[in-house]
This record gives structure tokens, C-alpha cells and sequence, in this order.
């Protein structure tokens, strides 16, 4: 089995900046399955984060992320980081 | 100081150098056409599609290398421009466009001529806008600007609610103008290593990209080439970056590539790519391209790096700086035994041009033209085997001379490019070589250009069919031709004298050289339908996803017709 990897970006905070991010995702056949947003602190900013397959391409993905003018920072985590498994609760039937 | 949304867009695109905006107007851009009608310094062109006057862009930013806008209504003309800036992506050119949308109270609604054009266009865009208020146009205008240009170029999408176009600011300041970032710092060590690659290097060659038109490099990797007098294949995107005479020039490479060309390819130990992707089209069977070649890549893309064929050095770079840090590393080499095996190659595997006296011929009519051009000259084309044939035959000379669709393969690009390319570069005559199919995706241009009164030649390369299409059908596809041909033939000469365009006939006239030279010699717009023979193919090609050495070199009788033959 694959396992996730944990990115967390730091965009810009508007409307369209979720769409180009899953948009990216969602054209090349990528499977995110997992995604929080928030603003951060500072009101310009917000956090997202994703959850996705280790794969071959991730690398290009990154690269790809960088590219986008509203895409700030990306940061790559391992699977264990607790952003995800803390919201689990939540998730659950 | 107080304007309205559309008046402070039109100002700021004067402010940023816009001369001359291609477009259609609608309901939803009507106050920027307004605010249009009163600018006395840009001049509109009427387009007659949208997707038109986006090409009528991508010509102009081409022939330039500065960023070109158009203008479109919501809705229709919103979709209909979808192809030109999709063009634009893959070709890294950097357009603006421009549309109007319903206002904000009605958005979401389903109103007239209301669609999602933001979401339309973000995978096509480098990036998009949605302006929410005239305030916003401000940061956005001169943002567009800035990323339009910096790093590898790209297209723009601007889509601007009525209510904001026709919403009145006051405001004490103009913005400061929208300029390339230019924050990129080389990375020393791998300039370094890549010297020691290329000095090490007994049998390099040098692979340019459009990557060298866009970064205006052509120059320092011309003096790069010669220094190590390295024989250099150019991509489809690349030609002009060298001149073809110049003696280490071995043209394009892959899919149509020279014979030799190929060849060389496999033998190299190094491989320095300037600016290039490793598109499909170039590298055919990716594992199977240059097989021996240590691999040095320079892109200001950083994600192109290792994106198809993993590269020993990467080198993250806007091309021209690279250059500049890098020539001071490499050893001049004196022509060697590396540049007679070339040498040799090219008397093993040479290119044949079939007919090329004939200058009625399917490579004679290109190479006839070129001869008898004079001064400034743009090339355009549309898509199919009359490209393919331009970019094997045509002499280009300098960056900028040949403006095609590469990356997206889109026809109907020919014509409205050349419209836009002759709009910036008066002076000089633009020949568009186009396909009966190609020209015909955007035919109602004729007008336009006939209106404008530029110098464009069109030559309509007519083998009254998708010739491409049929070329592959029939050489693998078992000659199974199918909706390739046309069963009727269009007339292009009274089409065009339709539009009040002047037009001429190569089938039938008794002198081809001179009505060739009458068609070029009257300035303005004409037409010329050159008749070609459907089954004359553009050889050397590389069957798709084969390896470029596996070429084909003319047409192979098939099993079905050694049968007929037989029978
Ligand atoms: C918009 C668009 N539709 C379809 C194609 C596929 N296609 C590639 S070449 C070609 C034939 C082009 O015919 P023509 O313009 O007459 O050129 P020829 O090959 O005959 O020289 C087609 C249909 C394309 N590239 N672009
Ligand atoms: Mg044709």
C-alpha cells in the first residue's frame, strides 16, 4: 500500500485559490483525499493542507504547486503528522 | 482623479505600452469598448471570432515578445477565445485577455450570456482574474503584467463583472507598472559541474528550445555553439534561435527530423538542453532518445527539470544568464572528429525534399517563396503537413521569424497570427503558409486583414484534404482513408475575392515564378491557392510512439498493396 504525505501550503486568501489547488490536482489524475483550509493569523494569508498518496509524480506535483502565483510556501510532512489525525474524530461514521 | 472601472483598465493599458487591442464587443465589455472609443492612443481591431483576435495576440506578443491584449464579451465570446489562450499555455506566450462578465448581482443566476469564466480558464491560463471591484483593477492590471512576463512566460485571463467596468473610483495615484520579476539567483556549483560536463564531452550536442526565443538568447548561445563547436538541433518552438545556414545548425529534430539529424542524436555523449521540454513530438520514445548522453538542462521552469528524462545537471535559470555564467567555463574546442562524423552522417542520411525545383511542388512552393522574399519577413503557419514541410525547408534567420502552433497543434492559427504579426511589424511582408483544412478554422479573418490592408500572403497549400490525417491513415492505418478527404473542393480564389482580397491560382496560371513574384510584389493582403498532389507525404516520421531512429524514410508498401500488386 501506498502511504500519504502530508503538504501544507501557505496561499494567498481568496476565492479562487482552493480551486486552482484542487483544479491542479484534479487534471492530472492525482488523488487528494484529504483537504482543511483556514485563514491563518494574518488575514492575507491562509493554511491549506492535503493529504495525498506517496507517488512517483509527487515531486512534480510539488513543482507544480510552486508555480501558482497564490501558492506561497509548500511544505512536505510525513504521513504521521497529527493535522489529520487529530480532525479524524470528526470524520467518523 | 475619478474613472470609471473600464476607463482605468483602458488607462492602465496604455500606461503599460498597449498599442493595438484585437476584439469583438458584447452586452457584458460594452463600457470597456466605450472607454475604448475615447483612448487616443489605442487603436481596436474589429476580429471576426474571438478566437481570432486571441490569435491576432499571440502573433502580435510573438513578433514582439511583449505581452499583446484582446478583448472579448461574456459568455460566447468567453468560449469562443478558450483555444487561443490554451495555445498560448503551451507555447509559453504571454496574452491577456480581457472579457466582460455580467454584473455581480446577477452572477450564479444563469443569466445571459453568463458562464463560469474564471473556472474556465484556469488550466488554460498561467494565471487568472476575477475583478469584484474597480479598486481591485489597480493590483490586478499591472499584476497581469508582471506575471505574464516573468520567468517563463504565459497567458492571462482578466474577467471583469459589468458593475465593476461601469463603477466610479476616486483615487489620488496611478499604480506603478506591472515588470518582470527578476529574482533569480544561479546556483554556481551546478554551472560549474555542467562545465565539467560539457568540457568533458567528446561528442555534444546542443538542443535549443523556445526557451532561447523567449529569454531573447539567441545571440550568447549562438557564441556557446561556436565556441565549442557543438552541431545543434533546434525544436519546432526553437527555430530561428539559429540561423538554418549556420554551419553547425542540423535543423529540428524528432517526429520530421532530418535523417541525420536523428542519427547524430543517438551518438551523442552530451546533451546541453537550452530551454527545451522534451516534448513527445521532439524526443519520440522517450527511453530510447539519446541513449549514451549525459544530460545538462537549463530551464527558468524549474518543474520541466527531470520532468521527462531525468537530467545528471539541472540548472534553474533564465537561459541568457546561464549562458553568460557558463561561457567563461567551457573550453574553446576546434572542430574534431565528432564534427566529421556529422559531416559524414549528412552524406549517409541526407534530408530529401522531393521536387524542391518545382516551385508548384508541396516543398518547391516553400523554398521558391523564401528565395524570393526580400527584407523583414515573418512566417506563420497552420497545422498539418504543410507545417511540418515549412519548419524542414524554410531558411529561417533570426528569433521571431516563425510564428507556429507548437505545443497545442491548433488550426486555425495561421492566418490571425500573421494578421497580428503584420499588425506590430508594418514594414514587413508576413507569408502564411496554410492547409484547404487549416484556413477554413478561421477563414472569416480574411476580412480583417483586407480591412487593416496588411501585407500578408496567404498560401493555401491545397491537397483538398486533412493531409496529415491521411497521411496517417495511410501509412498506418492500412490505408483505411476516412474522413480525411473532402469531396468537394472549396474555391479559394473567389473566397478570398469574396472578402475583396486579391487572389491568384497556381493550377492554373502558365508562369508560376511570376505570379508568385506578382503576389509578393503588390503590397497588401493577397491569396494564393497552390494545388498539391494529397499522397506527396512529409517524410522523414517517425511513427508515433516509436523511437526517432525508427523513422520512416518514404512510403513502405504495405502488405495490402504488395496483394494489389500482385493481383
Ligand atoms: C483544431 C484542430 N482540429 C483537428 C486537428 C487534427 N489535425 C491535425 S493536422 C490536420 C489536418 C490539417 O489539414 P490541412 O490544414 O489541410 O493541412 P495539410 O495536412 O493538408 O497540409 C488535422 C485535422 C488539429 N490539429 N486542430
Ligand atoms: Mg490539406
Amino acid at each position: 500500500m501506498k502511504t500519504n504525505t502530508i503538504l501544507e501550503l501557505t496561499v494567498k486568501n481568496h476565492s479562487g485559490v482552493m480551486m486552482h489547488v484542487c483544479s491542479l490536482f484534479a487534471r492530472r489524475v492525482f488523488n487528494v483525499d484529504g483537504v482543511l483550509c483556514l485563514p491563518t493569523g494574518d488575514v492575507t494569508k491562509s493554511r491549506l493542507w492535503l493529504r495525498v498518496k506517496e507517488d512517483l509524480r509527487l515531486e512534480q506535483m510539488i513543482l507544480q504547486l510552486q508555480k501558482l502565483e497564490d501558492v506561497l510556501a509548500v511544505r512536505r510532512h510525513g504521513a504521521s503528522h497529527a493535522v489529520f489525525e487529530r480532525i479524524g474524530e470528526y470524520f467518523r461514521e | 482623479m475619478k474613472y470609471t472601472g473600464a476607463e482605468i483598465i483602458i488607462k492602465l493599458l496604455e500606461r503599460h505600452g498597449i498599442r493595438q487591442i484585437a476584439g469583438i464587443p458584447g452586452g457584458a465589455n460594452l463600457p470597456m469598448y466605450d472607454a475604448l472609443s475615447q483612448s487616443e492612443c489605442i487603436r481596436h481591431i474589429l476580429a471576426r471570432h474571438e478566437q481570432g483576435a486571441g490569435f491576432i495576440a499571440q502573433g502580435q506578443a510573438r513578433v514582439t515578445g511583449r505581452p499583446a491584449v484582446f478583448f472579448a464579451t461574456s459568455g460566447p465570446g468567453a468560449t469562443n477565445a478558450i483555444s487561443a489562450v490554451a495555445d498560448a499555455k503551451l507555447d509559453s506566450i504571454p496574452i491577456i485577455c480581457i472579457t466582460g462578465q455580467v454584473p455581480q448581482d446577477m452572477i450564479g443566476t444563469d443569466a445571459f450570456q453568463e458562464i463560469d469564466t474564471y473556472g474556465l480558464s484556469v488550466p488554460i491560463t498561467k494565471h487568472n482574474y476575477f475583478a469584484r471591484s474597480a479598486k481591485e483593477l489597480f493590483e490586478i492590471i499591472p499584476d497581469a503584467f508582471r506575471v505574464a512576463i516573468s520567468g517563463r512566460p504565459g497567458p492571462i485571463w482578466i474577467d471583469v463583472p459589468k458593475d465593476v467596468q461601469m463603477a466610479l473610483v476616486e483615487f489620488d495615484e496611478w499604480p506603478k507598472n506591472g515588470v518582470a520579476d527578476n529574482n533569480f539567483s544561479l546556483d554556481m556549483q551546478s554551472i560549474q559541474d555542467a562545465a565539467t560536463i560539457i568540457n568533458e564531452a567528446k561528442r555534444p550536442i546542443v538542443y535549443v528550445g523556445g526557451g532561447a526565443i523567449h529569454s531573447e538568447a539567441s545571440e550568447s548561445v549562438q557564441a556557446l555553439i561556436e565556441k565549442l563547436n557543438a552541431p545543434t538541433v533546434m525544436t519546432l518552438m526553437g527555430l530561428g534561435a539559429l540561423p538554418s545556414r549556420h554551419p553547425l545548425s542540423l535543423g529540428m529534430l524528432g517526429m520530421h527530423a532530418a535523417p541525420f539529424t536523428n542519427h547524430a542524436l543517438e551518438e551523442c555523449d552530451a546533451l546541453i538542453a537550452l530551454g527545451a521540454r522534451f516534448d513527445d513530438r521532439a524526443t519520440g520514445k522517450v527511453a530510447q532518445f539519446c541513449p549514451d548522453a549525459k544530460i545538462v538542462h537549463v530551464d527558468i521552469d524549474a518543474s520541466e527539470l527531470n520532468k521527462i528524462k531525468n537530467a545528471k545537471i539541472g540548472i534553474v535559470a533564465d537561459l541568457d544568464d546561464a549562458i553568460e555564467a557558463l561561457s567563461p567555463l567551457i573550453d574553446s574546442k576546434e572542430a574534431d572528429e565528432w564534427n566529421d562524423r556529422i559531416e559524414q552522417l549528412k552524406g549517409e542520411y541526407p534530408m530529401y525534399m522531393p521536387d524542391l525545383v518545382d516551385p508548384t511542388s508541396a516543398y518547391g512552393i516553400i523554398d521558391h517563396v523564401a528565395g524570393m522574399l526580400e527584407g523583414e519577413t515573418y512566417i506563420t503557419t497552420d497545422v498539418g503537413q504543410h507545417q511540418m514541410r515549412v519548419a524542414q525547408a524554410y531558411p529561417f534567420e533570426y528569433p521571431r521569424q516563425w510564428l507556429t502552433s507548437g505545443g497545442l497543434g491548433t488550426m486555425g492559427f495561421g492566418l490571425p497570427a500573421a494578421i497580428g504579426a503584420a499588425l506590430e511589424k508594418p514594414e514587413a511582408t508576413v507569408v502564411c503558409f496554410t492547409g484547404d483544412g487549416s484556413i477554413l478554422m478561421n477563414i472569416q479573418e480574411l476580412i480583417t486583414a483586407v480591412e487593416e490592408n496588411l501585407n500578408v500572403k496567404i498560401f493555401v497549400c491545397n491537397n483538398n484534404s486533412l493531409g496529415l490525417v491521411h497521411q496517417q491513415q495511410d501509412l498506418f492505418y492500412e490505408k483505411r482513408i476516412f474522413a480525411a478527404n473532402y469531396s468537394r473542393a472549396v474555391d479559394f480564389v473567389k473566397i478570398a475575392e469574396g472578402f475583396q482580397m486579391d487572389s491568384f491560382d497556381l493550377g492554373t496560371c502558365v508562369d508560376p515564378m511570376s505570379l508568385i513574384a506578382n503576389a509578393l510584389a503588390k503590397p497588401g493582403p493577397a491569396l494564393i491557392n497552390v494545388p498539391i498532389n494529397v499522397y506527396h507525404k512529409v517524410f522523414p516520421m517517425v511513427p508515433p510512439g516509436g523511437a526517432n531512429k525508427e523513422m520512416l524514410l518514404r512510403d513502405r508498401v504495405t502488405a495490402r498493396t504488395m496483394n494489389q500488386i500482385k493481383q
